[in-house]
């Protein structure tokens, strides 16, 4: 059946073959020239009509928005670089502010400081000064204290003495002698206590 | 059952007989296609480019891909200077591509499988590449033909071949089409043929190749339309910028 089916069809092409050659001499539809000016025509036509319409409206359109998309992205990038600027800038004037600003609250420190110490030093001052005074006026008592008293030791010696002598003796002894020995023996002794 | 592999690229009268003068120009299968591709591109671009956003949708990126794709290539192969070219190169790459792709569609027409078709096309960019190399070098331009670093004796052969390849361009750019286009379609027809003679037994081998044949010709269809323009920038190319 498939031999059969085969040998028809080989008969069917040896026939169409015939066909072909009989109706376009050489059997390539391409070389006959019936249509040739038919298909100039047209192709003329249908491509002009594209280049045109794809030339005057597609085409500008597609480029003009690729233009825009990279003018965009360009104005984007720009946009991006002057924030970055203008935040580094801000920041730089931020780093100002804070080193001035730190200064500054040196200078104060240092200030309030240098005017405590003088306040500190002339209340000091005043304070030695006062102190100072005091010294010298408790010197001088105790200087005048010790002149005046060997004197006053030697006639307190005097009286007890010349109290016990009466009391002792039951009379009355001559002062001046008693007074000659004390300051005798002052004289002796000073030294040993009322020593400069 | 149209087993012969050639009747695929017969041109056949659609609707009545259009007459200029003696000559006809009937709308025929080869028309239709021809104004299917058009309109398809024209749609396609026109739907993709509607709505510019910044951010695209996927129509938007497949026009912005094509794009910069030709814009890529123009640039590359011809430099700056054939920025103006831009639009043409487009629409040719564009048009001979959707031709292609639209024949690989079963029981359709191949508009560039037709070299007349073919021809036309690389007739014009030949014509207007000579064009614009005598406009842009005046006489100068034909110092395309005498390359520099020849001996002298062997100078009038080489001009003479460098003329005949200049002449050939538009023929070896039309037929290079026409022919890979005609040649892989009738293979794909040949091989369904034998899937047919074949039966159910011994056809599959045939089917197979069949189907690897469907995914070769549409790389060929796509590569074809690539080849026929960036040789258009490299034409274009030499009589921008001419180095020799």
């Amino acid at each position: 059946m498939i031999k059969k089916y085969f040998f028809q069809l080989i008969f069917f092409n040896l026939f169409f073959l015939k066909e072909v050659f009989a109706a376009e001499s050489g059997g390539m539809p391409q070389l006959n020239p019936e249509f040739w000016v038919s298909q100039i025509f047209w192709l003329i036509l249908t491509f002009g009509i594209l280049y045109i319409v794809l030339s005057k409206f597609i085409l500008p359109k597609i480029s003009g928005n690729l233009e825009l998309r990279k003018s965009q992205i360009q104005e984007n990038i720009e946009a991006a670089e002057k924030q970055r600027e203008e935040s580094e800038s801000k920041l730089k004037e931020y780093d100002e502010i804070i080193l001035k600003s730190k200064i500054e609250a040196k200078n104060i420190f240092k200030d309030a400081r240098d005017r405590s110490l003088k306040d500190i030093n002339s209340k000091r001052e005043i304070l030695e000064k006062q102190i100072d005074e005091e010294i010298k006026k408790a010197e001088q008592e105790i200087s005048v204290l010790k002149k005046t008293g060997p004197e006053k030791i030697n006639k307190i010696a005097i009286e007890t003495s010349s109290e016990i002598l009466k009391s002792l003796i039951g009379t009355n002894m001559n002062n001046s002698s008693i007074s000659a020995i004390v300051h005798d023996l002052s004289k002796k002794n000073g030294d040993k206590y009322y020593g400069d | 059952m149209a087993t012969n592999p050639m009747t695929q690229f017969e041109v056949y009268r659609i609707g009545p007989e259009i007459k200029i003068g003696t000559f006809d120009i009937s709308f025929t299968n080869a028309s239709l296609f021809m104004v299917i591709s058009s309109i398809a591109i024209l749609l396609i671009f026109n739907l993709s480019s509607k709505k510019n956003s910044i951010l695209p949708n996927k129509l938007q990126l497949l026009a912005e891909l094509s794009y910069s794709f030709v814009s890529k290539m123009i640039s590359d192969t011809a430099g700056s200077k054939a920025k103006p070219y831009f639009s043409f190169i487009f629409s040719l790459f564009m048009f001979v591509l959707f031709c292609n792709m639209f024949g690989m569609i079963p029981y359709t027409f191949t508009v560039t499988s037709h070299i007349i078709v073919t021809f036309v096309l690389a007739a014009f960019i030949f014509i207007g590449v000579t064009i614009i190399g005598f406009v842009k070098h005046g006489f100068g331009y034909l110092k395309l033909f005498v390359p520099s670093g020849v001996p002298v004796v062997l100078l009038p052969l080489i001009v003479i071949i460098e003329i005949i390849s200049y002449l050939s361009r538009p023929i070896s750019l039309s037929v290079r089409l026409f022919a890979n286009m005609m040649a892989g379609h009738t293979m794909m027809k040949v091989f369904g043929g034998f899937v047919i003679s074949l039966g159910i037994v011994g056809g599959w081998l045939p089917l197979s190749f069949s189907v690897a044949l469907t995914g070769l010709e549409i790389l060929v269809a796509f590569l074809q339309a690539y080849v026929f323009a960036i040789l258009t920038c490299i034409y274009l190319n030499d009589a921008l910028n001419l180095h020799h």
